[in-house]
Formats: C-alpha cells, structure tokens, sequence
C-alpha cells in the first residue's frame, strides 16, 4: 500500500463520478458531463476509464485490465500496476475470476456475469462529432432525437465502398432512445452489448460518462436492404482454432506469411489448456 | 384576395431589434399557397433579418407568424416547441442560402447531401434515398454520375443547383430563399432562375425570395415587398411596383437598374 488515498482519488472525486455513473445507468446512452481530473497519465491513455474504474473500485474487487483485447500490453500493464500501487487491489488476467474490468477497443468473448462491471476506455465520445462539429448542435440533435445524420455517414459508407465500411466505433441506438458510439470496440463486438453486465464508458479529454445498464437493448444503427453484419476474419484461430472469436492478423514473414489468432489473450490460452489445437500450434511430444 | 383560402403565412406586425438598432419593424402581410413574394431593399434594409425571423433563424422581439400546418391548421411558430420547429424546417420548410456552402454538408457526397432530409425524416431503404437522390440531381440538371462527388468539386452554379435540390428533396411548401442568385455570373444566374422558375410552377411551391436583384423578382415573384429602414414602403403585384413605383425610394431602385 501507499501514501496515496485509496484508487488514487480522493473521496469527494470519487463521489463526483459516482454520481454521474449513477445518472448514465439512468438514462443509458446519455451522455453525462462530469469534472474529469487530470491523471498522472497522457489523455489517449485512458484517463476517463481509469476514473470510472476508481469510483467503481473497491478493496474486494479483482481488477482485470484489456488492452486490444491483451493482458499483456502497455496499456494493460501500466493500468493494472497503478491500480495494484494505489489501491492495493488484487488483480487478475482471467476474465472470469474478474470482478472490474477495464477495457480499450475489446469485450471480452467470454460472457460475462451480472456481478461484473466493463469499463470502456472511450476517446471520443460523440457519435455525430464528425458529421456536425458544433457541440451545442449535437446536444441538441440528441436531445430532440434528430439522427438522420448518423445514417448519412452510413450511406456515405456505401456510396464509397458498396457496403458499410465502418469496422469500429460502429454507431448503435440504445433502448430506442439514444445514439451512442460504443468506444472503438470492433462491429464483431456490437451484439455482444446486450450482456448481464453493468457497462460504463469513461471519457477523460471529453469529460463524458455514460452507460449500458445490465440487458438493455442496443441495436447497431443500418439500413433495410444493407443489415448490420458483424463481420471477422474469415479463418480460424491458428493458436486455438476458434471460429467464433474476433482474430488478429499477424505478418510473420517477408513471404506473405501470415497468422490469424484470438485477439482475446485469455481466452485463447485458456482454450489451448482445454487442449484445442490450431494450424500453428507448436507439436507435441506423443504421449508415452 | 376575398376568396376564402387559409393564407399558407400570416405574418403579424413582426419587428425585431437590435438593441436600439431597428432590425425590421411593421412587417405584415398573407402569402398564399402557390404564391412567390419578393423582398427587395438595398442592403441594410431588413430584408434578411425578416426572411431570419420568419424561418424561425431569429427570435422577432414582437408581433406573430403563423403557419398553416399539415395537423392543426395555423399556428403561431414562434410558441411552437422546437422540436416540432425543427420538425417544420425539415419537412414543410426549405431554406437556401446565399452561400451554397451554408447550406451544404461539404463533406459529404452530392447524393447523401440530397439524402439527408430523407433520412431525417427515417427513410432507411439504401436503394430508395439513392433513386431519390439521383432523380433530383437529375431535376437540377447535374448528371447522374456526379452522385458520389463532393460539393468541393462542383463549381459555384452547381452547388447552388444541389443546395437546392437537397432542400426540395422532401417536397416542402414554402421555400425561404437568400439571395439565391448572388454570387453567381450572369449566364450561371439565367440558367438558375429558369430551373428556379420551372420547379416553383411545376411543384406549386410558395417561396419567399429575398434579393436586391429586380430581374429575380420580376422573373419569379408574384408580389413584392419593398424594403428599407427596416420598413415596408411599398407592397403590391411585382410589374405593378416595378412598371409604376409610387414610392421616392422604389423609383430610385428601379431607376437604378443598368439598362442595357
């Protein structure tokens, strides 16, 4: 433990933030403005996550970072170590033994469970921002439900590419109310949305919270004659052989050598220990 | 004007003021369905600060325009909510700018420019918005394979032709124009003016058309408005006013005008 105050903020802080996470569980998808402190990390590192993820804390809790869907990555790393120095709580890369789970661009492909909370690392949390730079206009078209303009994006998608090309951060409409961007989490995770799990989103530069409380409808936005297609790799896992799981393409060589494996670090390794085998999967030693 | 016809736009004495500027002050006047009035006036006059206040731009310090709506017959649309306001300029309402880039989403393709009402509106066939848009850049006389270019690549003629398509794509009622013609050369402003004068006959459009250009009005309007001060001084058939103005001000104006 440290000199720090538990999970780093102070009380009054974390009150704060409870209080907008509480108001967003209320409204799903709204956006809620709250006081994002500066952290002792660059914006882009996931400062509005980590705050939510300190209100959420609690010295029980076994902390789970996901970084692209990996443990073991910067992100990931750096997250967990300074919440294992500042509130001392255990952390965990198993998605089941995880009570709180930070995430950036990943759900996890394991369900998850009603006594856990996600939380979404989300750089921009404005749907439309692209489309109608003014934020007064924005919170109005939210306001008044004016979302058109989501779907011009849709149809300027198809009018370039001849489908919709959009692969993350692919817009969704929660409880028939709100447009909201899901973070940029890839469209393969999209149905996944609807879970058993409290959802938070934490923007730390924008100063947004909001929020998917447990098994709230979320549908991905489209049109009648180009349906919503949460599409992937067309392979299997090379490592697991899974053929239900998000991939990573990795260039292994000069010669157009390429492998496809579990983007979800743990599930994939848990996989391998149940004995599932891939293409590249190293050979084993036959039984004696 | 006895027969008994619900005026499409009843304005009521609407003024608004800047500060202790007058903006426009005293403006009444019916406009009927099928009907085009003209607003002309030097600039400084008024004339967009009215057009501002009666699309509901600018909030007149006093006085009532009323809209005969599709539901509830007239009402006042500076009471109305905004919601249903902006449901208005959407659907019944066109407004097309001086300035095409105003009016554009310049980053977006001719065809989801075109699209985009229809999509506010919740129309979600892909096929659909894009027959849609085609036909009407069809209508404006911009080809069809031009669909999937930015306005950024279109010359100035042209944007103002897809601003105006992308406004009447949702067959509105009254049209609010700003000096549509400005801007442009005189041959770009010829082609303009007939396009505008063939979808105003043919759609059965009322529009309100603001311009310090007597040949626009006298092409396109029915009626005018002579502005200045921020005051009406002159009102009546547009080749009644421009033949026999009555007022020193609309005798400058018309007198003013370069005869070739």
């Amino acid at each position: 433990m440290s000199d720090y105050n538990f999970a780093y903020l102070d009380e009054q802080t974390k009150r704060m933030i409870r209080r907008a996470i509480l108001k967003g569980i209320a409204i799903p998808g709204y956006q809620v403005p709250f006081a994002s402190r500066e952290m002792p990390m660059p914006y882009g590192w996931g400062t509005g996550g980590v705050q939510v993820s300190a209100a959420c804390l609690t010295p029980d809790d076994s902390f789970k970072v996901i970084d692209q869907g990996a443990d073991d990555t910067t992100n990931a790393v750096s997250i967990r170590k300074f919440f294992e120095h500042t509130a001392g709580v255990a952390t965990t890369e198993h998605t089941v033994d995880a009570t709180v789970i930070q995430t950036r661009h990943r759900i996890p492909e394991e369900p998850l469970t009603e006594d856990q909370i996600l939380v979404y690392q989300v750089p921009i949390p404005e749907p439309l921002r692209f489309l109608e730079p003014r934020e007064t206009e924005t919170r109005k078209m939210h306001a008044l439900e004016e979302y058109g303009l989501m779907h011009v994006k849709l149809y300027e998608d198809i009018a370039r590419h001849g489908n919709i090309a959009t692969a993350y951060a692919y817009p969704v409409k929660v409880e028939d109310r709100y447009v909201m961007d899901p973070s940029p989490i890839p469209k393969f995770d999209n149905p996944k949305l609807e879970m058993a799990a409290i959802q938070l989103f934490g923007a730390g530069r924008e100063q947004r919270i909001y929020a998917i409380p447990p098994y709230t409808k979320v549908v991905s936005l489209d049109f009648e004659d180009h349906p919503f297609d949460p599409s992937k790799a067309d392979h299997p896992c090379d490592l697991c052989g899974a053929e239900h799981t998000y991939l990573d393409e990795v260039i292994i060589d000069d010669e157009g050598g390429r492998m496809f494996v579990c983007s979800d670090t743990d599930y994939c390794s848990k996989r391998q220990a149940d004995g599932h085998r891939g293409r590249l999967s190293p050979i084993e030693e036959a039984a004696e | 004007m006895n027969a008994p016809v619900t005026p499409l736009l009843s304005v009521h004495d609407v003024a608004k003021y800047y500060g202790g500027r007058i903006g426009c002050t005293d403006v009444s006047f019916d406009l009927y369905p099928g009907e085009v009035m003209g607003i002309v006036g030097e600039s400084g006059s008024g004339k967009s600060t009215l057009l501002n206040c009666l699309a509901g731009h600018l909030t007149p310090d006093q006085g009532e325009v009323l809209f005969d709506t599709r539901d509830d017959g007239l009402r006042d649309t500076l009471t109305m909510s905004e919601p249903e306001r902006r449901m208005l300029s959407r659907t019944d309402w066109a407004f097309v700018h001086q300035h095409a880039r105003d009016g554009l989403r310049m980053s977006v393709s001719a065809g989801g420019n075109v699209g985009e009402r229809l999509m506010a509106v919740g129309a979600r066939r892909y096929d659909d918005i894009r027959a849609k848009a085609i036909d009407w850049l069809d209508r404006v006389e911009i080809s069809e394979d031009r669909v999937d270019d930015r306005p950024s690549a279109f010359s100035g003629g042209m944007q103002q032709r897809l601003q105006i398509a992308r406004n009447l794509v949702t067959g509105p009622r009254l049209v609010f124009m700003d000096e549509p013609t400005g801007g442009l050369d005189v041959s770009v402003q010829a082609r303009l003016l007939d396009l505008l004068r063939g979808l105003v006959r043919e759609m059965g459009l009322s529009a309100i058309i603001v311009t310090h250009d007597l040949a626009v009005v006298r092409l396109l309007a029915d009626r005018l408005m002579v502005m200045k001060s921020g005051r009406v001084v002159e009102a009546g058939l547009t080749d009644q006013v421009l033949d026999d103005p009555q007022h020193a001000y609309t005798q400058l104006l018309v007198s003013s005008v370069l005869q070739v």
